[in-house]
């Protein structure tokens, strides 16, 4: 990968890339932990308008511009969102869904317009629909860095009062938090770290940029602060990976590359993070009902030892298969407790309890584990 | 208006009705947003299926997608279901991905064909007449309004026979499973609904208007009734009402009509928005100032009441002190006497209120609620 130090563009898509995915994997943390993963989806396609009402309006297509103008389209759209859920009984996906799709159809519909102008500066716009990382500048990713790094400074700013928004935005209210200032705010950074990323994912690849890093991270951690930095790792990482394999493979788009990559890394996360991971919940649960079975068995076998006065008198294991008709693997389960000392077979295949079988079993049944 | 203005016009049409059906469903059940995942990931169906038939006219292509669309659902809901992430979430991750997929595929291996991301995501209606369909030597018209035509009478077809199932469980999911509908089976027989439309629109008008026509006139129509059937004919008026304004819209501007049909969507969902009667703004601001009106009428007559043959009456009845004993702005405390008034709750002598037996009758009513 020493073509990323000394290859011009590989190097600027590489950083823009990165730095799209610090911007989007930090912010849309908490997007995904406000349950509003889809928002960012709608932010992305409703800035398409103001994208093209700011080239007609000014003439120009300067980045600076331009990302207000989707910035500020972006966030009329979230105001649309919250005024048509606040006021009539349409729920938030359908409002969602509504604003996205209109405010897309409607940016479409100007860009149309403005290619019939026959205005030869409209080129780049288009660059906004599906994003082209391979034209960005060094100017482009310096801008992106100054814009999403005042975000993520304000996030920093506002930490404690964004976290508390996050969790418990009820106890913010009652502790006098202004909550509506601070879930503006939130959404504005959400908007900020969208319009960074357009150009370089496109419209449509931008919400994995917000879901991805912040599912991913959310497995391996419960701290906030943790799954931010983690998200932004992510995010990151796989716009890095995403440009360098785009680079190395001919005709191979850099944005779906880079949302293969974040994907594939949430799907991991998914399965093997500690703890929350579907592996480790699966062990877990072998565990527990492999635990239980040999409880069982234990018990069964103390019931039996106490029936006959003596200790040592051995029962088979059809005995004590029949003791469980519902659980089968018995015979594996004496032999494991025989592995743990607690279970000892005759020379006839006869099984009694060992001493410590018999503290165990005791304890087991005492502690009210017992099963049957 | 020549002949393929008008069959844009209807194909226009079509789609939109073909859209408002499943839309419905989906603005109710609260799965609107689906629909913006189903409509882009068909494209990795065509796509695959383009690499197997090899004919990108195949009648193949759409079983594909319809297909590809329900893997969408699944993969949604078993994600849904490790409970590690969240429905939204899930959506958000897997679609993104299949259709990231899909761009990679066409980029890579399909780029000499007639599929590029740019008309899957935008269509272009203004060519769909030119494609079309013949059978036995007739021509039987635009190959998108014979599809479209096809899928809306399914739809329509389907809504018809299942109408009871859809209407229980779509309001009372528990109530459903409880009486052996299998609400579960409904939901896939309608996603694939879904994705059979997105599949059969996107070829005309693009992935995004699929969800434009699929949520704003079924969002409109839920604002003008309580009706499930009322608001599935709605839905159809109001999607062509969009249609063929939006073609006219577009035709001056010289613009994507698919996108002018979209933002006609939306306008009209945004008067809808304000007009609607009993559910829109402004009959609910009418509402609530009728209620407040209300509402200070019988404060007046109580607290007129209460005072009546009291040694304070002389100064708390006085209609010009009205608002410091109640708090009213005096505008709104002069407003309330001129409607009290005028409804003959109170009558005035001079500069005080007496209250009518009406007016009496209405606050003892009132109080012993």
């Amino acid at each position: 990968m020493d073509d990323i130090f000394t290859d011009y563009t590989l190097r600027t898509v590489a950083l823009g890339a990165g730095t799209l995915g610090i911007v989007s994997g930090a912010l849309g943390s908490y997007a995904v932990l406000r349950k509003q993963s889809l928002l960012g989806d709608a932010l992305s396609h409703a800035a398409l308008p103001g994208v093209a009402l700011a080239f007609i309006l000014t003439g120009s297509k300067g980045q600076f511009v331009l990302m207000l103008g989707a910035a500020i389209a972006g966030w009329i759209a979230t105001l649309f969102v919250a005024q048509i859920v606040r006021h009539t009984r349409i729920k938030q996906d359908s409002a969602l869904g509504l604003v996205l799709s209109v405010f897309f159809g409607f940016g479409l519909m100007l860009l149309t317009f403005i290619q019939q102008r026959a205005d030869a500066s409209q080129a780049g716009l288009d660059r906004f629909l599906f994003g082209q990382a391979a034209a960005l500048l060094e100017s482009d990713v310096i801008t992106m860095a100054a814009v999403g790094g005042l975000a993520i400074a304000l996030m920093l700013i506002f930490w404690k009062e964004l976290k508390l928004l996050s969790f418990d935005p009820d106890f913010a209210v009652t502790i006098g938090f202004p909550v509506r200032a601070l879930d503006i705010l939130l959404t504005t950074l959400l908007v900020i770290a969208i319009v960074v990323g357009l150009q370089t994912v496109g419209v449509v690849l931008m919400s994995a940029m917000v879901v991805a890093p912040a599912v991913a991270a959310r497995q391996w951690t419960d701290k906030l602060a943790v799954m931010v930095g983690a998200a932004a790792f992510f995010g990151a990482i796989s716009g890095v990976v995403g440009a360098y394999i785009s680079s190395r493979e001919e005709n191979l788009p850099t944005g779906p590359a880079i949302v293969i990559c974040i994907t594939c890394i949430a799907l991991l996360s998914l399965a093997l993070a500690p703890n929350r991971g579907l592996v480790w919940s699966r062990v877990r649960q072998w565990r527990n009902a492999h635990g239980l079975r040999s409880d069982a068995v234990l018990a069964d076998l103390l019931a039996l030892a106490q029936q006959h006065d003596e200790a040592q008198h051995g029962h088979s294991v059809e005995v004590l298969t029949a003791m469980r008709p519902e659980q089968g693997g018995v015979a594996r389960t004496l032999r494991q407790l025989a592995d743990q000392g607690f279970a000892v077979s005759n020379n006839a295949g006869e099984w009694s309890l060992t001493h410590a079988g018999l503290a165990e079993a005791k304890r087991v049944t005492s502690s009210g584990q017992e099963t049957s | 208006m020549s002949q393929a203005e008008i069959e844009i016009q209807l194909i226009a049409a079509v789609v939109a009705a073909a859209c408002a059906l499943p839309g419905v469903f989906l603005v109710l059940r609260r799965m609107a947003m689906m629909s913006d995942a189903i409509s882009h990931v068909v494209l990795l169906g065509i796509v695959l299926s383009y690499f197997v038939t090899r004919d990108i006219t195949s009648p193949f292509l759409i079983l594909g997608a319809t297909l590809t669309g329900l893997l969408t659902v699944v993969l949604v809901e078993l994600l849904n279901r490790t409970r590690l992430v969240k429905e939204d979430a899930a959506i958000g991750l897997v679609f993104p991905f299949l259709f990231s997929i899909a761009v990679i595929l066409i980029a890579k291996y399909a780029g000499d064909v007639h599929l590029d991301t740019d008309a899957v995501l935008l269509g272009e209606l203004a060519f769909a007449p030119f494609n079309r369909v013949e059978f036995l030597g007739l021509d039987l018209g635009p190959k998108a309004l014979v599809v479209m035509l096809i899928i809306f009478v399914l739809s329509l077809a389907f809504i018809t026979l299942f109408f009871k199932e859809l209407k229980l469980a779509t309001f009372d999911a528990s109530l459903a499973s409880a009486l052996g509908f299998a609400p579960a089976a409904i939901h896939y027989a309608l996603m694939g609904l879904v994705s059979v439309t997105a599949v059969g629109a996107f070829d005309a008008v693009g992935s995004v208007l699929v969800v434009a026509l699929m949520i704003a006139p079924p969002a409109s129509a839920y604002l003008m009734t309580d009706k499930l059937s009322h608001m599935l004919g709605l839905s159809c008026l109001f999607g062509v009402i969009s249609a063929v304004s939006g073609y006219w819209l577009a035709v001056p501007l010289d613009a994507n009509i698919a996108g002018s049909m979209a933002t006609t969507a939306g306008l009209l969902f945004f008067v809808v928005f304000l007009i609607a009667p009993e559910r829109g703004l402004i009959s609910a601001a009418r509402r609530r100032s009728s209620q407040k009106q209300d509402f200070a009428q019988t404060m007046l007559a109580i607290h007129l009441l209460h005072h009546e043959n009291r040694p304070e009456a002389e100064d708390e009845s006085r209609a010009d002190s009205l608002h410091e004993h109640l708090r009213w702005d005096p505008r709104f405390a002069d407003q309330v006497v001129r409607f009290a008034e005028r409804a003959g709750l109170v009558t005035r002598s001079g500069p005080h209120l007496m209250l009518t037996e009406l007016g009496r009758g209405r606050a003892q009513r009132e109080m012993a609620r």
